[in-house]
């Protein structure tokens, strides 16, 4: 589904992935780990097409085509969705105008009609029911005075309405309490299937007990210099980065 | 919501949508400014003799001013003697239905989405249109008259019910109010007339599509509405027209009077051609509207512009009586090369009078907007209240954003608050959309429609679906 090779990105003439592989299938779960600074919120940009970063080489396919010259709302329409770590706020926009203006545009971009209402409004109590979110949060302007728990959960809903084929998790559980996170990560489980793909980018443990990655890389200094299971995210956990900085060095 | 829809693909259509001209044949008097053409227009219309007089000494008062350059606004004085100040489209005779309308200006009002049927039927609107200063059609008037309530042309109103008109004509803006008040005063042609009988409630909104066709005429309209006593009515204009290379000028008057206890809502979608891209061409834009409020009487001004070169427009409200309350709501873009100087004055006079005033503009492309308002509390106006928020969003660098607030109290027990802020339409909002799968055009009118919610939604529904439209399609491009 997700196949990045050797890719380079720069900020600023500045280097930030220095040619990084990936290859994520459908039906997979993978954990990018590693140290602050080392490129996991720069990598999860990049897929998502944020033109602030210079690609200055290798590919990124999706669903076998090179999505690089993509706009991000094409990226979008074709199935990438990032749950951000840091939701913006959208003064006097509802959540309920927000994902439904994201919904039929995506639906356009595929030339269907505008979802009727009425199925709008029904899938979207599936979707907060899931979520756990009451019903006035939809008439709230989007991320305006949200908690932390509120806009990741925001998050994940908007992820659950838009079904994309490919979700990353940009620190999806900074900012949660316990009830939050397990809300989040039961919705994400439930929305995982056969046919679409999760990354989480972490630095902690603990999002990985709820959603349990088939694969877990660890991302140092723009390249991803280790995977392997879920043990490894719980070696990380109990030794901490040190000991992989030394095995590279070594 | 389907209309919501709608919007969005219109967002992907560029040039300024309503640009075509209607082919009528049309009854258009020499261009020039003098006496005699005052004569001719009085004349034309079938006038009585006061209002001759009244043209005749406005028209000399005129003379002996010079145009107001005060405004944060630059743009070439118009030249009025090669303006044509009268053109009608040539009456078979008087309409009984839509069916006698001239087919051409039909196809014009499809175009612009505006059809009279569905009006009709759909919503139950009345509209009075004035194209090119003459009224063709009006609609519902049997309905209202049955309630006592006059809705008609302000010639049709200076035939009918001269007293009401000679009664009031004047009184709120006077012959000698500013440069452009005073010109509108002289040559004015059309508009409409409005009255509302003591404790009535219109029940439907009152909508005049206001639009200029005639290459080079300028449109020197006059409105006036009076609420009698303890009545109710909401009043809508719309305002769209036609691509023009020249400058066409616009020099309104409108005059709303509310009596005692009585409530006007008022509300406007300016939409007139602002000129391409390079900012040649497009309306000037320069109106006069104001309001008295009587005791417990309201006034609500809400008001949309998009549209138009240059615009000096600031709709006020003086409350004169006790406990009146006065009300203005605007959005004001400008995009390319536009400007826009707009506010409003409320002037406190009676004791425990309230107003408030919620200002948005937007500023894109190399265009200027300022907001200019006036609060004054005068001796008498005891425990008088304001409260004005003037709230600007740049979008780029190359546009400018400016604030006049003055403020004049002569009481101190008066209470006036004043918020203003000034925000930028920010990279992330934008990339947060487009991760969603929603196009930079269509985010930036997603974006701008919550900026401006407050205003947008003391618009009536319908007119609330047109001005979301208008502002998604005169910003589109301006970003990226």
């Amino acid at each position: 589904m997700l196949k990045i090779q050797d890719l380079r990105v720069e900020i600023e003439g500045k280097e930030i992935i220095k040619g990084l592989n990936l290859e994520i299938n459908k039906g997979e779960v993978h954990a990018i780990m590693g140290p602050n600074g080392a490129g996991k919120s720069t990598l999860s940009a990049v897929i998502a097409g944020r033109e602030e970063y210079e690609v200055t080489g290798g590919t990124i396919e999706f669903d076998g085509k090179d999505i690089m010259d993509l706009a991000p709302e094409e990226r979008a329409h074709a199935g990438v969705f990032l749950s951000f770590q840091y939701p913006v706020e959208i003064p006097g926009v509802s959540v309920t105008n927000f994902i439904k203006t994201a919904l039929n545009e995506s639906r356009k971009a595929k030339g269907l009609d505008p979802m009727p209402a009425k199925d709008l409004l029904k899938m979207m109590r599936e979707k907060q029911q899931l979520l756990e979110m009451d019903k006035q949060f939809m008439s709230r302007s989007i991320n305006e005075g949200f908690s932390g728990g509120e806009k990741k959960r925001n998050e994940i809903f908007q992820m659950a309405m838009l079904d994309p084929k490919l979700a990353i998790l940009d620190e999806t559980d900074s900012g949660l309490d316990i009830d939050a996170l397990r809300i989040v990560a039961n919705g994400v489980n439930k929305l995982k299937n056969q046919d679409n793909a999760v990354m989480i980018i972490t630095h902690y443990q603990r999002l990985l007990d709820h959603i349990i990655p088939d694969f877990v890389h660890v991302l140092y200094d723009g390249k991803i210099v280790k995977s392997g299971d879920k043990s490894l995210a719980l070696e990380l956990e109990k030794r901490g980065y040190d000991w992989i900085k030394q095995e590279i060095e070594a | 919501m389907t209309e919501e829809d709608k919007l969005l693909e219109e967002v992907t259509t560029a040039d300024y949508k309503y640009g075509f001209v209607t082919d009528i044949d049309s009854d258009t008097i020499k261009n020039g400014l003098n006496e005699d053409v005052i004569r001719l227009i009085s004349m034309k219309k079938n006038e009585p003799q006061w209002l001759l007089d009244w043209r005749l000494e406005a028209f000399g008062k005129f003379q002996k001013m010079t145009e107001p350059d005060w405004g944060n606004v630059h743009y070439k004085k118009p030249d009025l003697q090669s303006i044509s100040y009268y053109s009608a489209p040539k009456p078979k005779k008087t309409l009984d239905s839509l069916d006698e309308v001239d087919p051409e200006l039909l196809k014009t009002f499809e175009k612009l989405g505006i059809s009279l049927d569905e009006q009709k039927m759909l919503t139950g609107v009345a509209v009075d249109i004035v194209v090119d200063s003459v009224s063709v059609a009006t609609s519902f008037k049997e309905k209202l008259g049955e309630l006592g309530i006059i809705f008609c042309s302000i010639s049709e109103a200076i035939q009918e019910h001269p007293d009401l008109v000679r009664k009031y004509l004047g009184t709120v803006v006077p012959q000698t109010d500013n440069f452009y008040a005073a010109l509108n005063s002289a040559v004015f042609t059309d508009g409409s007339f409005c009255y509302i009988p003591k404790g009535t409630r219109c029940p439907m909104e009152l909508s005049t599509y206001f639009r200029i066709n005639q290459a080079g005429t300028g449109q020197f309209e006059r409105t006036l509405l009076i609420a009698d006593e303890g009545s109710y009515v909401s009043y809508l204009e719309g305002c769209t027209a036609p691509s023009r290379d020249e400058n066409q000028l616009h020099a309104a008057v409108v005059e709303l009077i509310a009596m005692d206890d009585a409530e006007i809502k008022y509300s406007t979608v300016q939409n007139w051609y602002p000129g391409n891209k390079e900012g040649k061409g497009g309306v000037f834009n320069f109106v006069t509207k104001r309001g008295i409020c009587h005791k417990s009487a309201k006034i609500s001004w809400t008001q949309v512009e998009t549209g138009s070169a240059v615009t000096w427009k600031y709709p006020s409200c003086i409350l004169k009586g006790d406990n009146s309350v006065g009300e203005f709501f605007s959005v004001a873009v400008t995009n390319n090369y536009q400007q826009a100087d707009t506010g409003t004055k409320m002037i406190h006079v009676g004791k425990n009078t309230k107003s408030t005033i919620i200002s948005k503009g937007i500023s894109a492309g190399n265009s200027n907007g300022s907001y200019r308002g006036l609060v004054k509390i005068m001796k008498g106006a005891e425990n008088a209240r304001n409260f004005s928020q003037c709230d600007s969003l740049l979008m780029g660098d190359t546009c400018g954003s400016h604030t006049f607030p003055y403020i004049e109290v002569k009481n101190k027990s008066a209470r006036i608050e004043h918020e203003a802020t000034t925000s930028k339409i920010g990279e992330d909002q934008l990339f947060y959309c487009n991760q969603r799968g929603i196009g930079t055009d269509a985010a930036i009118g997603l974006i701008v429609n919550g900026y401006c919610k407050d205003v947008l939604n003391q618009l009536p529904m319908e007119f609330a679906v047109e001005a979301q439209k208008l502002l998604a399609i005169s910003l589109e491009g301006s970003v990226g």
